[in-house]
């Protein structure tokens, strides 16, 4: 495998616009003078915003608010809820996977599997045994991770571009495990979710509100934890590994137990997340296990911005939104009017955001975070340089 | 016993077009360190492109056929050429961006195809001779599995031709061995890598013209549903290895055939396995150069 060992080094050489979150931010500790108090601004800055952006999205479904052409509807409503809430679950999907790909550096094309994991199984075990929700959960958690260990423990023998072939095939047969086993999965068909030990305070349109709070707490439940793991000493291990895996192996620390521990984490969190997914859409399709699903998270995290994790977040939440209004843009009129030309490739919302896609990655290296990064950056800068020059 | 020769046969064929998807795939890794997500529309574009000049012309001729894989090569082979100068030649050796970029067309290209010729398959015929079928060791055999069989050794062969006796095939094969050296010493790989683009885009065309006639149809998914177990041939045969993926190509497919047929269908997951095993066992794959 001598060429997958060229990722880390060409990382570092060949990038210098690179906007990977740590990255980034060494450099920025790393040069002197003033930076520390700028520092712990920042660091304050991050929780207050958090906390202020926490408490707004908690009391949106008691306001009236639209905004016409993003949301379907004023946010009380279930239907914007609903797609709210999805926003919500995205982005912690999208935290989950940055926990493998933007931390660790794992190049995964399997991660939709653990969604369905936790989606199908918990269906499952809610259907065929008479468990409660919240044991339901924890026996679907202790099989995801299960399966995320013994999985993981077999495709980390491989590194790279095989490591990211090894989880598709793994995810591939996850998905044909799911369509040829109708009676137990409900194949091409949708699994519904069986509501007799769900509370009814989660059940039904009516209460579309509380799955949305349940998401929103999800989601910081995540993004807690995911917190918590990249500060950590794992976290730093696993890092390291992504920059440099040799560098990691001359310090004397071995790089596998910290690669499988960050795709066990990153694994199971994302169960957790697709057992919400099952409550929050009364239901499953295969659709989740597929191929596309997983590329689809990749997306949303490169489209936030690779290495950040509030651009996983971002990258869920615009994903979701764009990807919401841009199959109401293919059934409008206003589309179907339009000469076959333009209207074959508008009414196709996958290809508008493939395409989306293919730009970012060649003009936008930090995504939409590493945008918005730079261009407050550039202003400070002008507004230093204009400072100095009054001076 | 004739079932036996007929699976077997089947899986030969099979394996042919995994290898004619593989084929391409391996040779660009190895070159350029790219995992190109977008192989499979390549195929799907030379399917369809095959099935509108079958279209055209009076169906279930020869020549039509003949006509379509030529077409579906050069399809194949131009798009290839169009993605690596405009999207993989801007990112060189960023292997991560190459890859979300090729996973972006992937996506892209078959939202388009389901625009341009709808979600629904369309359905191919070719010459009356492909649908009958001849008697080998007691065994009824259709004879597409013979022209699969056949094309693909013929494009085995002229890669293998191609890469032994021609200046580019000398300069790609020293470079799949060894980049650096070869930049090193003057030769621009640029050119090597645009024509390693274009060899693997025409195989994939052809692949998809034989694929929509092994199976009767072209759909948008065909290419994404064959790339998967591509994918898994490439990494079992060792990544950049010709000769791995077609021992690997047969091995898959004629371990799928035999599992779906005596263990009731559950050909995916015993290649699944099957990757699992080789890995566990030599990570780098059969031929793959040693870790």
């Amino acid at each position: 495998m001598s060429t997958s060992t060229t990722p880390p080094t060409s990382r570092e050489d060949d990038r210098p616009a690179t906007t990977r979150g740590q990255h980034g931010d060494s450099h920025r500790a790393a040069t002197p003078g003033g930076d520390g108090a700028s520092r712990t601004r920042r660091r304050l800055v991050e929780p207050v915003a958090g906390l202020v952006l926490l408490v707004v999205l908690a009391v949106l479904p008691l306001l009236n608010l639209s905004i016409p052409g993003v949301l379907p509807g004023a946010t009380y409503t279930p239907g914007t809820l609903q797609l709210l809430a999805l926003c919500l679950l995205f982005a912690s999907l999208a935290l989950t996977y940055h926990v493998l790909f933007g931390i660790t550096g794992l190049l995964s094309f399997g991660h939709a599997l653990y969604l369905a994991v936790g989606a199908y199984g918990l269906g499952i075990v809610l259907e065929r045994t008479g468990l409660g929700l919240l044991p339901a959960m924890v026996v679907t958690l202790v099989l995801g991770i299960a399966v995320a260990t013994l999985l993981g423990a077999v495709s980390l023998r491989v590194s790279g571009i095989s490591f990211a072939m090894v989880t598709l095939a793994f995810a591939q047969a996850g998905s044909v495990l799911i369509r040829r086993n109708p009676s137990i999965t409900g194949g091409e068909e949708s699994l519904p979710l069986t509501t007799d030990h769900v509370p009814a305070a989660l059940v039904g349109v009516i209460h579309t509100r509380n799955l949305y709070w349940v998401a929103l707490a999800l989601l910081v439940l995540v993004l807690v934890l995911v917190t918590w793991f990249e500060r950590s000493r794992a976290g730093h291990v696993a890092a390291a590994t992504r920059e440099n895996e040799l560098r990691v192996r001359v310090l004397g620390m071995r790089p596998y137990p910290v690669q499988l521990l960050a795709f066990v984490v990153g694994a199971g969190l994302a169960v957790v997340v697709g057992m919400v997914y099952l409550l929050l859409n009364s239901g499953v399709t295969p659709r989740v296990a597929s191929a596309d699903f997983t590329l689809t998270i990749l997306v949303v995290v490169v489209l936030g911005g690779l290495g950040s994790r509030w651009g996983a977040v971002v990258g869920g939440i615009v994903y979701t939104l764009l990807d919401h209004r841009l199959t109401a843009l293919a059934s409008s009129d206003t589309v179907e009017q339009l000469p076959a030309l333009l209207r074959v490739p508008l009414s196709e919302p996958l290809f508008l955001l493939g395409t989306l896609f293919v730009l970012v990655v060649l003009f936008v290296p930090g995504g939409l975070v590493g945008l918005g990064t730079r261009l407050a950056d550039g202003v400070r800068g002008r507004r230093g340089s204009t400072a100095d020059g009054a001076a | 016993m004739s079932t036996l020769v007929l699976l077997l046969v089947t899986g030969v064929g099979l394996g042919a077009l995994y290898f004619l998807v593989a084929s391409g795939l391996s040779l660009i890794y190895g070159l350029m360190g790219v995992l190109n997500f977008a192989h499979g529309s390549f195929l799907t574009l030379g399917a369809y492109a095959g099935w509108e000049v079958s279209r055209r012309m009076s169906d279930g001729s020869w020549l039509s056929l003949v006509l379509s894989l030529v077409v579906g090569a050069a399809v194949g082979a131009l798009v290839a050429i169009a993605t690596e100068l405009l999207l993989i030649r801007r990112l060189y050796e960023r292997h991560v961006e190459q890859v979300l970029v090729t996973v972006g067309l992937a996506l892209a290209t078959v939202a388009l195809f389901d625009g341009i010729w709808g979600t629904d398959a369309v359905y191919v015929s070719g010459p009356a001779w492909l649908d009958e079928t001849s008697g080998v060791l007691g065994a009824q055999i259709p004879h597409d599995r013979f022209l699969l069989i056949g094309v693909a050794v013929a494009v085995l062969l002229g890669i293998v031709a191609f890469l032994r006796f021609t200046r580019f095939g000398l300069v790609i094969r020293a470079g799949v061995e060894n980049r650096s050296m070869v930049t090193a010493l003057g030769i621009d790989v640029r050119m090597a890598f645009t024509v390693v683009f274009a060899i693997g885009g025409a195989a994939a065309g052809i692949g998809g013209v034989l694929a929509s006639q092994y199976f009767g149809y072209v759909s948008p998914q065909l290419g994404a549903s064959l790339l998967i177990f591509a994918f898994i041939v490439t990494v079992i045969g060792g990544l950049g290895s010709l000769l791995g993926a077609a021992i690997a190509s047969l091995a898959v497919a004629v371990l799928q055939q035999l599992a779906n047929f005596y263990a009731s269908g559950t050909g995916d997951l015993v290649v699944v396995l099957l990757l699992a095993a080789v890995l566990l066992v030599r990570p780098s794959g059969l031929m793959g150069a040693r870790a």
